[in-house]
Order: C-alpha cells, then structure tokens, then sequence
C-alpha cells in the first residue's frame, strides 16, 4: 500500500505545532496551552485512518514514503510502518494527549516552551517508530533526547540538572557506538536502508561486534541490568509529564530496537549471546524486583517495577533461540514475541498511569515519599478506584493488559527453560508484593495527617485522563486479539529472519 | 621551465589578492585621513572592499580546471576559489558582529580593520600556495597580523601576555617550518609542490626528518596537541571579537595549509605523516575533550573545544584518502559556521564593564534573552555533535571515512571522547536554561548583529536537516 504523506504528517504535525506554540510564548499561555492540546488530538485523530488502513494480513512495510533524503550517503528518507512499528505509534499519540492535559495548570514557569518541547518530542518519536532508514532512524533517535534534556532540566525537582546530564550522557553514550556499527554496515551493504542491513551477509565476528554495539544503545534505553540507574534518578526528578513519556514510550524504543535491529541484523550473534540478554531480564526481573520492594519514594519504586517489567521485553524477545534449540521449531517462539510487544504496550500505558497517579497526589501534598501519605481513599474516593486498577493492572491481575504480555512470556519461557519461567514467574509474587504494600501504604489505613486531610479527589481534567487509560488497560487485558492480531504477521516474519543465518558460506 | 609571459590575463584568477592589497593601503589612508571621528567609515570601507574581493573572486577566480601562476608559486583551482570566499564571508560577519564591541571597548583603530585584511590576505595567500615558498609567506603574513591583532587592547595586561606567548610559540613554529621545509628542498631538489608530490618516494630519514618539522608548523597552526599551548591563553586574553577572529578563519586557512602541503606535495608519504597526524589528533581529541570540563571561562572552555574539534579535523587527514580530507573539508566549514555563532553570542552577551567569560554569566540567559539562549542551544548542540545539527554530520563524514580506512579504533574512541565533550556544551545549556537568571542583568540590543547571528544558528539547523547542498558542494572540490 502506497502511503499517503500520512507518516510525515504524524511526524511533522506535532512538530510544526510545537514550534507554533514555542512562538506564541508565555504571554499568550492559554491560547499556546489550547493550541497543543488541539496539536495533540490532531495527531490522535491522524492516528485512526492510520490504524483502519492498517494491513493485517502482509508483514511488508505499508504506508511508504521513500525521497532522497542525502544521496551522498544513499540515506533516504523512508518511513514506513508494520505490525511491530504501529502498536507503538498508537501508543505515543495516545499517551501525549493526557500528558498536555495533566500539564494543564500544574505548569507555571515557561508554560509554552513546556508544551512544545512535548509536542516536538511527540513528533520526533512517532518519527523513530517510522523510519526505514537508520540514519534517519538514528537521527530521531538522538534529536529526541534535546527536548527530554530540556523537560526534565526546567521542570524537574531539586536534583533535576545531576538527573537529566545523567540521563543525557549515559543515552549518549549509549548511542554512538550504534552510530560506528550503522556507519560500518553501510559501508558494507551501500546504503543506509533497513532492508539492506537486514539482508547483508556477515561474519559472525562482525555480528559479534554489531551485536554489542546495538545492545549497548538499546539495553541503555530499555533499559536492562545493570545499565538501568539511569532511569530513578531521571523518573524521581522528572516532572510527572516527563516521567509519563519516559516509561510510557522513550523506554520502549530499546525493545524496539532490539526487535527491529539486532535481532534481523545480527541474528547468529543473538542466537550465539542470548544467554546474556537472557541473563540480564532474569536478574533485572529478580533483583530489580526485590529493589523496588524496599523503595521509600513512589516515582522510584515505580521506576524501578519498570525496569523489572521491562525485563519481559527483553526476555520475550531473545528467548526464541533456545526455545528452537528445545522443541525444533520456532512455532512456540511466537508467544515469547508476542508478549514482549503487547508488555511494551501494556507496561507504557500501566507504568503511564501510575505516574499520573503519583502526580495527582504530588500536586497536592507536594511529596513523593509513600511515608507522607495514609489513606488516600478515604479523602479521595475516585482517585483511589482508578489507582488500585492500575496497581493491580501493575501486578499483572488477569483481565488487564499486565497480565497478558506477562503470560504469553513466560508461557514462551516454559518452552525453553523450566527454570526461567519459575524465575520470571516471581515477578506476580514481587509485582503483587511491592505495588499492592504501596497502595496498602498510600491509600489505605486511618488519614495520616493533616495535608492527607485535606486533598480535594479528582478534578473532571484528571478524571478523564485517568479514565480513558483506564479503559484502555481493561480493553487489552480482556480483548487481546485485535493487537495481537494487528502484529501477528510481522512477528511470523521477524522469526523467519531470525531463523536464517546471515553467515556467508565460504 | 619555460619562461612564463606574463600577460594580463594569465594572472586574472589572482586579481582579487592584488586588489584586496590595494584595498588595504586606501583604507589605511583613509584611516588616517577620516581621522577618529570618522571610524565608522573605515569599518564601512572594510566591508565594502571584502565585498568587492568577494566578488573579484568570484568573477575572475573561476577556472575550468586547475591552473598554475607565477612560474608555479600560485595555484587557481575551484577548491581555492571556494575556501577564499568562505574565508571573506567569515571575516565579513565577524567584524560585523564586533562593531558594537569593539565601540564599548572604545578600542575602535583603524588598524584593526586593516589587520583584519592583511590577515585575510595571508589567508588568500596560503589557500593559493603552491610552492614551499608562498606557503611560508602566506603563513607568516597571517599569522604577523594575528599577532598584532591580539594585543590590540594595549590597556589590557593579559592581552598583551597572551599575545607575547603567541608570538614567541609562533615564532618557533614558523622556524621549525622553514628547517622542515629546508630538509624538503634538500632532499628533493625543488620548493614547487607539483614537482615535490612527482618525485619518487625515497622516504629517506632526511625525508622523514623533514616531514616532522613541517609537521609542526600545521599542527601549531591547527592549534593541535602538543603545539596547542597557546590556544587557551590567546582565547583568554585576546579581546572577544579578536578571539572570535582567530577561531574562525584562520582555521580555513589551516585546512588549506594541510591539504596543500601534506594531502598534495606529500602526497607519495602519506605513510610518513599520517602516522604522526594520527598521534597528533588523538592527543588532541583527549587533552580537549577532557581539559575543557574543567574550566570555568567559556572563551577557555571553548578553546579546549577548538583543539578537541581540530582533533577531529585531523583524523580526517590522517586516512591519506581524499575521502578524508573531504570529511575535513566539511568539518572545518561546519566548524568554522557554528564558532562564528558561538562567539557572537559570547560578544552579545558581554556587557559593559563585563566580558561574559564565566560561563556563570550565562544563568538564566533563557529568561533574560530567549531569543539568544535559543540560539546559543543550537550552536553547542551542534558542537556536540548532536542530530538535527550540522555538527552530527561533520562528525559523521569523519567517522566513516575512518572506517572505510579500516580504522574502527580510532573511530570508536573518537565517537567516545565526543560523548565526554559533550557534558561541557550541555553545561552551557544548563547554566542558560536551568539557573534562574542573576538580578539586574540586561543584554544589548543590537538588532543588525542579533539579526545576523540568527540567520548563522538557524543556517546550522537547515544545513542539519538538508545538508545534502554542503556535500555535493564539497564532493565537487576535491577528488
């Protein structure tokens, strides 16, 4: 299917609006606060003929665009989506529209640059999920981390500047070996071009090297064991728009990046160190686990329940190896796919709302230690409703989305390894213990205080953002298929690639 | 040889080096004529005379095909043509962008403006060298002038320190010059470049000896470990216009230096001397990189980052393939663009009776002068190497004509220490962004400069985004 400009659009709309509302400046804050909310539906709404045109059925890229872009690099710049790029897509319009409305009247310093900086980012991410070249790819890839800088930098707590350099350099870090891999692969292949890579023969040295370099960016991003300390002080400084975007999306461009580069390009090398991929979401599921048991802030202890979730990602993603090496096929391997992607929907709209959660009471109390709080619910009855939703949602109680993508993994897992599932399998112990002890913390028991006392529950703004999440978690917990189905064709493929080694035959 | 004729139009292509001489002594009368109260009409004059250069060479500096002069002492090709008008272009916007400065300062002369020239025309000089002979001279002619330049602001003590320190590093650069290029002739017989890159390779020690010693005078000129001593003192001390003046066309004038000397007359040793750039530009890439964290002035801070920077340009050279002088070339325009921008910014954001030095004085820019925080972003960004900017870019070239040379090391470390560079730029964005803004502080408006200087930093973002123009451009230079 030809596209229609309509990627670009998806990419380039929120842009042009964030630079739009960057210039009408703080003078005119209401009209820049309407302007990205408008900017931001936009986007969604473009979001609902992208899902409607959606194929099913093929595993081929749809929506293409393809213009030179730099032809004395043979970059082009070619956008294009499948079943494993749109889930995102969908998920990072959808998860902007409640961040621009929780920042409604919560943000009072440089109200319009805040706006903006979200909307460029918007439009700077659907743009890594889109791109079919990776130096287009990484260009987004490295462009997104300027606004993020900026967002956690002006509107972050006290420690917000150690937070966002750390959060800054490590990413960086993190990325510009991928940059020498890419530039050493196009060297080889002659072009920049995604299906270049994936088709080009190499050495399982060369993959070898690839493969490090790539799991380097992206097991910073995800990110896995033991590159994750990164991510608390960055969520424990973010403002709670910040955050949101951080778990909900920015964390899933790692997995996204195993799953879309080092497992099609560098498959032998995946098959050959999959025990350390393996190893590492184990120990980040286990370990990470027990860490975030003992927290005493509520950011942290949902960041590090992230980390620890999103150790199935990963886990998912590579356990199709010995899955194959087990039973002789890769047709159990599908489950293991499957649910990395649905948990990395699930996760960013759970981890997502539980932010905003957080948020809401920090905008009241001004605290995040759990120890401040003390039946919430007493005082906040609607507000306490949707949290327990989405803690249990977080502990992976069946009929919301955590339990599905948490399932299918270590239903996959089993196939392999008895003794990976027993230990991913912890995690409905853990995920149970640490997120229902905080609700028990935070929304149960006598009010605690005065400050507790006197929160006000939900305003109709954070009603209806908490709701609509809310509907969504249920909606995948209890129905499934349709996303599954929307990436079922793609996941055929990826394991298709994965199963063919790339090393050429001498 | 065959005597050349010497008719009118077999010098054309060098009529804007000649005319940009003239220029100079009018000016110099003019100067002394208008008198003090008419110094802005030297200024003027200045820039109307670099416009007409521009233009000579525009009209008469292009040539079909390479052509040679003055019995093999000047060479017209398209890369000189098009590496002088970057040159004038970059002299033109920074004096434009120091004339408030300099009036504040009150250190208005009408020398500066003629330095100025002379420096360009040393510049012109050592872009058309194609003799041992006219390098030598454009090199000297350039860097006298600097020299005087930096202690200008005669009232100021640690200008006239730094500009001692240069002049004496300088000088025994240029000696270490002249013994390599002594060894040269020496050993092959001629000063011409044509003949010294056709003579077959002995690589004799005299040779090696020889090529070393020149090897200094770029390396000095570059300001590259360990010939890089007098950068920070001169960044420091000289006053800001004069430091946003060495920063910047010189380096053009550097690249050309190298690439005509080392990638052209040298070109059957590129074994020789890609060897010892490789040395230099790893050393370079780290003391930078790593020095520049720890300073507290931002002319300081941006000096370590020009070594850092030059680091990179020299890596370019260091394959010996003309993939990678190609990568240089972009790198040093790049460079030179984004240095333009920062120091214009250093400049606009000084006030009277403060230098804005410290990067503490940029706290809180963002509120004080969006518009100038702004762009200041999009300048260090580009330094840093960081996408939509055409800093990522310059850096990209490098990197891959390293790794085309097989060079996966030297490209990974160099990609690794650009991430230790990039703590200090994004300090700079944290100081203007993150810190509220210190009380009573206000920024000039000077709606000329500000005007051109947003034009610079958004030319750096567009030529991010859509550099494709810049490649084409620099591909068609150098083959």
């Amino acid at each position: 299917m030809q596209g229609s400009g309509l990627l670009s659009l998806l990419i380039w709309l929120p842009i042009a609006g964030g630079l739009l509302t960057l210039a009408l400046g703080d003078s005119r804050a209401r009209l820049a606060r309407w302007l990205a909310l408008l900017t931001s539906i936009a986007t969604l709404g473009l979001t609902v003929p992208l899902y409607l045109g959606f194929n099913n059925s093929t595993a081929s890229f749809q929506f293409l665009e393809r213009v030179p872009w730099i032809p004395q690099l043979h970059s082009d710049y070619a956008l294009g989506i499948d079943g494993i790029s749109l889930p995102l897509i969908l998920l990072t319009a959808f998860m902007t529209v409640p961040v621009i409305i929780a920042g409604w009247t919560v943000i009072e310093k440089r109200i319009a640059q805040y706006f903006a900086a979200f909307l460029i980012l918007e439009g700077l991410m659907i743009g890594v999920f889109a791109a079919l070249d990776s130096l287009l790819f990484y260009f987004f890839w490295e462009a997104m981390l300027i606004p993020m800088f900026i967002i956690i930098g002006i509107w972050g707590g006290p420690r917000r500047v150690y937070a966002t350099l750390k959060f800054f350099l490590y990413t960086f870090l993190g990325s510009v070996l991928m940059l020498v891999a890419l530039v050493y692969l196009y060297l080889k292949a002659g072009d920049y071009s995604l299906a270049a890579f994936q088709q080009l023969p190499l050495t399982l040295i060369e993959q070898r090297w690839i493969f490090l370099a790539f799991l380097l960016a992206f097991a910073v991003k995800v990110p896995m064991w033991p590159v994750h300390t990164w991510l608390p002080d960055a969520h424990v400084e973010a403002p709670t728009g910040g955050s949101v975007i951080l778990a909900a999306i920015m964390l899933k461009m790692g997995g996204y990046g195993l799953l879309r580069f080092s497992l099609p390009i560098t498959p032998d090398a995946c098959r050959e160190l999959d025990w350390l991929v393996i190893g590492m979401s184990l120990i980040a599921i286990v370990y990470i686990g027990l860490v975030a048991l003992v927290q005493q802030d509520m950011k942290k202890l949902v960041a590090y329940s992230s980390i620890a979730h999103m150790g199935f990602v990963t886990l998912g993603a590579f356990i199709v190896f010995q899955i194959h090496d087990v039973s002789g096929s890769y047709r159990g391997a599908i489950n293991g796919m499957d649910g990395a992607i649905v948990q990395m929907v699930s996760h960013g709209l759970i981890s997502g709302a539980l932010f905003l959660c957080i948020g809401v009471m920090y905008d009241r109390v001004h605290s995040r230690e759990i120890s401040a709080y003390g039946g919430v619910i007493n005082v906040m009855p609607k507000f306490g409703a949707l949290m327990v939703l989405f803690a249990l949602a977080n502990s992976g109680l069946p009929g919301t989305s955590g339990f599905v993508g948490e399932f299918l993994v270590i239903l996959a897992s089993f196939r392999a390894n008895f003794w990976y599932a027993a230990l991913a399998g912890t995690t409905l112990v853990l995920g149970a213990a640490y997120t229902l002890w905080l609700v028990k913390r935070v929304l149960f028991g006598e009010v605690a205080n005065d400050h507790v006392a006197h929160m006000k529950d939900l305003n109709g703004r954070e009603f209806l953002i908490l709701a609509a999440l809310a509907v969504a978690v249920l909606i995948i917990g209890l129905w499934p298929a349709p996303l599954v189905q929307m990436m079922e064709a793609s996941v055929r493929h990826l394991l298709e690639q994965v199963a063919i080694s790339k090393i050429p035959v001498v | 040889m065959p005597v050349a004729t010497m008719s009118f139009a077999s010098i054309l292509p060098a009529i804007p080096e000649m005319a940009l001489a003239v220029a100079i002594c009018l000016i110099l009368l003019l100067d002394v004529y208008g008198g003090a109260g008419k110094r802005g009409l030297t200024a003027t004059a200045t820039l109307v005379a670099l416009a007409v250069t521009a233009w000579l060479t525009f009209r008469y500096g292009e040539v079909e095909q390479r052509t040679v002069l003055f019995n093999g002492l000047y060479v017209a090709d398209r890369l000189g043509v098009f590496l002088k008008l970057a040159s004038m272009l970059s002299v033109g916007v920074s004096l434009f962008y120091s004339q408030a400065y300099l009036q504040r300062r009150s250190i208005v002369g009408g020398e500066y403006y003629v330095l100025a020239l002379t420096t360009l025309l040393g510049i012109c000089v050592l872009i058309s060298a194609n003799s041992l002979l006219t390098i030598y001279l454009g090199v000297e002619l350039l860097s006298l002038s600097l020299y005087a330049m930096v202690a200008f602001d005669r009232d100021s003590g640690i200008a006239a320190e730094s500009a001692i320190k240069y002049f004496v590093l300088g000088a025994i650069a240029s000696g270490a010059l002249l013994y390599g290029m002594s060894m040269l002739y020496g050993m092959s017989g001629t000063l011409d470049l044509d003949r010294l890159a056709a003579t077959a390779t002995t690589a004799g020690a005299g040779y090696i000896i020889g090529i070393a010693f020149v090897i200094v005078g770029v390396a000095f000129k570059f300001g590259a470990v360990p010939f890089h001593m007098w950068v920070p003192d001169v960044y420091q001390g000289a006053p800001t216009s004069v430091t946003l003046f060495v920063a910047t066309a010189p380096k053009l004038a550097a690249f050309a230096f190298a690439f005509r000397l080392l990638s052209h007359g040298l070109g059957h040793d590129t074994l020789v001397w890609t060897q010892m750039l490789t040395g230099i530009s790893v050393l370079s890439l780290v003391l930078g990189n790593v020095v520049a964290i720890a300073q507290t002035s931002i002319k300081r801070m941006l000096a370590y980052s020009a070594i850092g920077n030059v680091g990179f340009i020299l890596l370019g050279f260091s394959t010996g393939q003309a993939a990678g002088y190609r990568a240089a070339l972009i790198y040093t325009l790049v460079y030179v663009l984004t240095v333009l921008g920062s120091f214009g910014v250093v400049m606009l954001a000084a006030r009277v009776g403060s230098e804005a030095d410290e990067i503490s004085d940029y706290k809180g820019l963002a509120t004080r002068d969006p518009l100038l925080a702004l762009m200041m972003l999009f300048l260090m960004l580009s330094t840093a190497g960081i996408p939509p900017f055409a800093g990522f870019w310059a850096k990209l070239w490098i990197i891959q004509s390293l790794l085309n040379s097989g060079m996966v090391g030297l490209a990974s470390t160099a990609v690794l220490l650009s991430v230790v560079g990039a703590f200090y730029y994004l300090r700079v964005i944290w100081y203007m962004y993150f810190e509220p803004a210190a009380p009573g502080s206000s920024v000039d408006t000077q709606f000329g400069a500000r005007f051109a200087l947003t034009l610079n930093a958004l030319a750096v973002l567009a030529l991010g985004l859509l550099p494709n123009a810049l490649f084409a451009l620099c591909n068609g230079l150098i083959d």
